[in-house]
């Protein structure tokens, strides 16, 4: 050890007050979720859990609660399609421009969120709404889909390059066309990776909110009914508890993606997979 | 390995196993079968926006229905370079990247520094999903804590308050310190990868030589770790330069973010045309950044 002792008691001290940081606010909005008073000041006077079921029932946030699960589940599957074919393409195959392809599909969550929302908006305005694509459940999920394809493709990829392609080689000698390999070979070996990936990319869909305010157009999901409603004093209590339960609808998919791919994602090469997963997870 | 099932083959004529047989024989046209669904849709749908956004920023505007009428003109960059206005936003944006990313970069450190050297591996494999995890709660939600934590009467100027302490409801500061808590997780994993591939023969031998610890750090750790810091300073700082939530809900100051977002409505090619500074910084910060060796360590 190289380190002095003193150096490593401060180095946890250092590290604890972080995590601390990094926690302080989540438990913040964990409290203010049952918060009586409709005012947001601090210290709470009196807890209750009432606003748990004026959220429940409240119309708008049902509607946009659905939407948003809709529009995750729409761009999850058109992800999860073309994510695994270009991975399958890029882990099996060697041709001309094979980098290009992991950069482009990165660019959609590399650039500023801004960027990608202003060039859709830019898009379904001036190319799809002459053509009768009008802002729709379908211009959101177009949306998400473009920057979920890399969840998809990351976790195949990785998955794909390490058990190597010499099953399909055997699987087709012994008589198997390519349907019944895929069918019983490659989808076998790739399916908790691909469920896995399913997972992060219904988190990353579900809680997106910098790209979809530009390609809902009227439409709200759920992310966007909580800004649309940050302004309305009123609201704030209900906002709080939606906000809570989107903490809850975003992590748990994750945790669980997490045990399926065997901590793959961020224990197994704790280096890079865990920059990947951050990589993934940019809003 | 599971037994595969006996499915009986097709008979050979059959069309399905013909196009099997003929894909097998042409390994250029199976991938061009696999990837025309996905290049498609990212060139046609994602490319062909970034393009149509780059000739927005070339059209005009009718002055009276701010109508966007298809004329090329340079117009709308001139007016980015030379009203003070898009200058100053543009500047206040940059500056504070650069204050958000040090900031990151001094708390992200000791954290990545335990994880990788100090912590037992079970508590690193614990640490590392402790980081992870807030990453994936909902950006907009952490944002919206922001804003109630540094209203007036928030829980900040609470635990300021014994201090004679006190921020205002809307401040730079408060911008800052926000966007530092959001983006940290960012930072703290390239940093802790940058560290864990230290060999740890290299302190020791800096150690035996008669390094000190603070000199060794400052001379074999840290150059070392410097790509990695380099690394996640790419995502703090894009970040910061393209949001427009967290200032909308936490600061009275423009950002370029917020001018593209209230623009897109009114002046769309004047948003796409300022949205071509973002882009324009990344590509020449993401140029620099590979001559340090940044990419090495993502």
């Amino acid at each position: 050890m190289v380190e002095s002792r003193l150096t490593r008691v401060l180095l946890r001290l250092g590290a604890g007050a972080t995590l601390a940081f990094i926690y302080f606010p989540l438990f913040v909005i964990a409290i203010y979720a049952f918060n009586e008073n409709i005012s947001q000041t601090w210290p709470i006077e009196h807890y209750t859990t009432k606003w748990f079921g004026v959220a429940w029932r409240d119309e708008n946030v049902r509607d946009a609660l659905l939407l948003s699960v809709k529009a995750a589940l729409g761009a999850t599957a058109i992800a999860l399609v073309l994510g695994t074919l270009a991975a399958l393409a890029v882990s099996r195959y060697r041709f001309f421009g094979k980098e290009t392809i992991s950069f482009l599909v990165i660019l959609p969550i590399a650039l500023p969120g801004i960027i990608t929302g202003l060039a859709l908006q830019a898009t379904i305005l001036n190319v799809l709404d002459p053509i009768g694509i009008s802002f729709s459940i379908w211009t959101i999920i177009i949306g998400h889909a473009t920057f979920c394809i890399v969840v998809v493709y990351n976790n195949a990829v990785a998955r794909s390059r390490r058990i190597g392609g010499s099953l399909q080689e055997a699987s087709m000698d012994l008589g198997a066309d390519a349907w019944q390999t895929f069918r019983f070979v490659t989808f076998p070996q790739l399916r908790t990776a691909l469920l896995a990936a399913a997972l992060l990319a219904f988190a990353l869909s579900f809680d997106e909110v910098v790209v979809t305010i530009f390609t809902s157009g009227a439409q709200q999901t759920l992310p966007i009914w909580i800004f649309t409603n940050f302004g309305r004093p009123r609201e704030l209590p209900i906002v709080n508890v939606v906000a809570l339960f989107v903490i809850f609808a975003s992590i748990i998919p994750v945790w669980i993606a997490q045990r399926i791919a065997g901590g793959g994602l961020a224990t197994e090469r704790p280096g890079k997979g865990a920059v990947a997963a951050a990589i993934d997870a940019e809003p | 390995m599971t037994s595969v099932p006996q499915a009986e083959p097709p008979p050979r004529g059959s069309p399905g196993r013909r196009l099997s047989t003929f894909l097998f024989r042409h390994d250029r046209i199976r991938l061009g079968g696999l990837l025309a669904g996905p290049l498609g849709w990212l060139v046609v749908i994602y490319l062909g926006s970034l393009f149509l956004l780059l000739l927005a920023s070339l059209w005009d505007t009718e002055p009276f229905t701010s109508e966007v009428v298809h004329n090329w003109t340079l117009d709308n960059f001139k007016r980015i370079f030379e009203e003070p206005v898009y200058r100053d936003v543009a500047w206040r944006t940059v500056s504070m990247a650069v204050y958000v990313t040090i900031a990151d970069a001094v708390l992200a450190f000791p954290v990545a520094y335990y994880m990788a050297r100090v912590a037992s591996p079970r508590t690193r494999n614990i640490l590392v999903v402790a980081v992870l995890t807030p990453l994936w709660a909902s950006y907009l939600v952490k944002a919206y804590v922001w804003r109630t934590m540094l209203g007036e009467e928030g829980i900040i100027n609470w635990l300021l308050a014994p201090f004679g302490l006190e921020l205002q409801g809307k401040s730079s500061l408060g911008l800052w310190l926000s966007f530092t808590y959001l983006w940290l997780p960012f930072m703290i994993l390239p940093i802790y990868a940058g560290l864990e591939r230290i060999p740890h023969s290299l302190l020791e031998a800096s150690a035996d030589l008669g390094g000190r610890s603070l000199r060794t750090f400052l001379r074999v750790t840290l150059p070392l770790v410097f790509p990695a810091v380099v690394a996640g300073s790419i995502f703090t700082f894009s970040l910061t330069l393209g949001d427009y939530i967290l200032p909308t809900l936490i600061a009275d100051e423009q950002f370029i973010g917020t001018v593209i977002y209230t623009d897109r409505g009114s002046n769309l090619p004047v948003a796409a045309a300022f949205a071509m500074v973002p882009i324009a910084v990344m590509t020449l910060y993401l140029f620099v950044a590979k001559r340090l060796g940044a990419f090495e360590s993502l």
